[in-house]
């Protein structure tokens, strides 16, 4: 009966999922272009002006979806953590690894567009407020993964320390995402939330979330180019590695 | 609206763009340097390869 279901657990093993990898990467870039192309002439050329801020706001269609990635791709890199823990998996480990320039990335992102936001909407580049510090501090930690990951030779060791540091760091998350309705901000609420009607227009809606699927699928095609250097990188002691860098492209 | 209105963003084409481009320079960065990372460490397991 479930002979012709795909064994997922195939893929657990870097030599299974290094091809995989691979064709992920390739599906995900092209749309990612097209869906960033799509985002751009709707938000830049599309929408109107908008009423309060001018064309200020159009920072959102970007400040926004790499604000949302910047806090999605850390709770993506911890869970990867947690099984690599859990299970002592080498590739969840080699997942979290690869993740975590692309989720400083976009942090980095997060911060500059906020900064050039906030000068014509605040009257300021940067405050020390409970968003823009705990945003600040997701970037300490994803930079804290990455040079923790350095200091240590040993990557099985490397693994486990900084997933560690990385579920640690977790706590963080929720509080930049709340930190809004906690405390008295400078920053502006949620501008999109479930539970209550978009405060966008629907055209200003569309644009920020073509933005937003362009940078997931930018993201995981970007991730998954990485996870398999990371795989040739530290497998490359084994037969099939070199054999795998010599036949797949 | 004029290429000229367009790009000056009602005074705020600094920030606007500003905002865009300082995304831009990032994101192209960052796909040259994987790929940069993807072919260094294909070369280094093909010597390992090749030399045994």
């Amino acid at each position: 009966m479930s002979s012709h279901l795909i064994n997922w657990f195939r893929f657990a093993s870097p030599a299974s999922f290094f091809p995989l990898a691979g064709r992920i990467a390739r599906w995900f870039a092209v749309p990612a272009g097209l869906l960033g192309a799509a985002g751009l002439w709707l938000g830049l050329v599309v929408a109107p002006t908008d009423a309060q801020q001018g064309d200020a706001y159009r920072i959102i269609f970007i400040h926004v979806p790499a604000a949302w990635m910047s806090m999605f791709i850390y709770l993506v890199m911890a869970g990867w953590c947690a099984m690599s823990l859990t299970f002592n998996a080498r590739l969840s480990a080699m997942m979290a690894q690869a993740l975590a320039p692309t989720g400083a990335l976009f942090t980095l992102i997060a911060l500059c567009t906020g900064a050039l936001w906030g000068r014509p909407a605040w009257g300021t580049y940067w405050a020390w407020d409970a968003r823009m510090t705990s945003e600040l501090i997701l970037l300490f930690l994803y930079l804290g993964f990455l040079a923790l990951r350095q200091a240590i030779e040993d990557p099985r060791r490397a693994d486990r320390a900084s997933a560690v540091l990385a579920l640690v760091g977790a706590v963080n998350v929720p509080i930049i995402y709340f930190s809004v309705r906690w405390w008295n901000t400078l920053h502006q609420g949620a501008s999109v939330s479930l539970t209550a009607a978009p405060k966008m227009a629907a055209i200003m809606l569309m644009a920020m979330l073509l933005m937003t699927f362009a940078a997931w699928f930018y993201a995981i095609a970007v991730t998954m180019v990485r996870a398999r250097a990371i795989i040739l990188e530290r497998e490359r002691r084994t037969a099939w590695a070199g054999t795998l860098a010599g036949v797949v492209q | 609206m004029s290429m000229a209105e367009f790009f000056a963003m009602g005074g705020y084409g600094f920030y606007v763009w500003g905002a865009y481009g300082v995304t831009a320079v990032l994101l192209a960065l960052e796909i040259v340097a994987v790929r940069a990372r993807y072919r260094a460490a294909r070369r280094a397991a093909q010597l390992r390869e090749t030399t045994g």
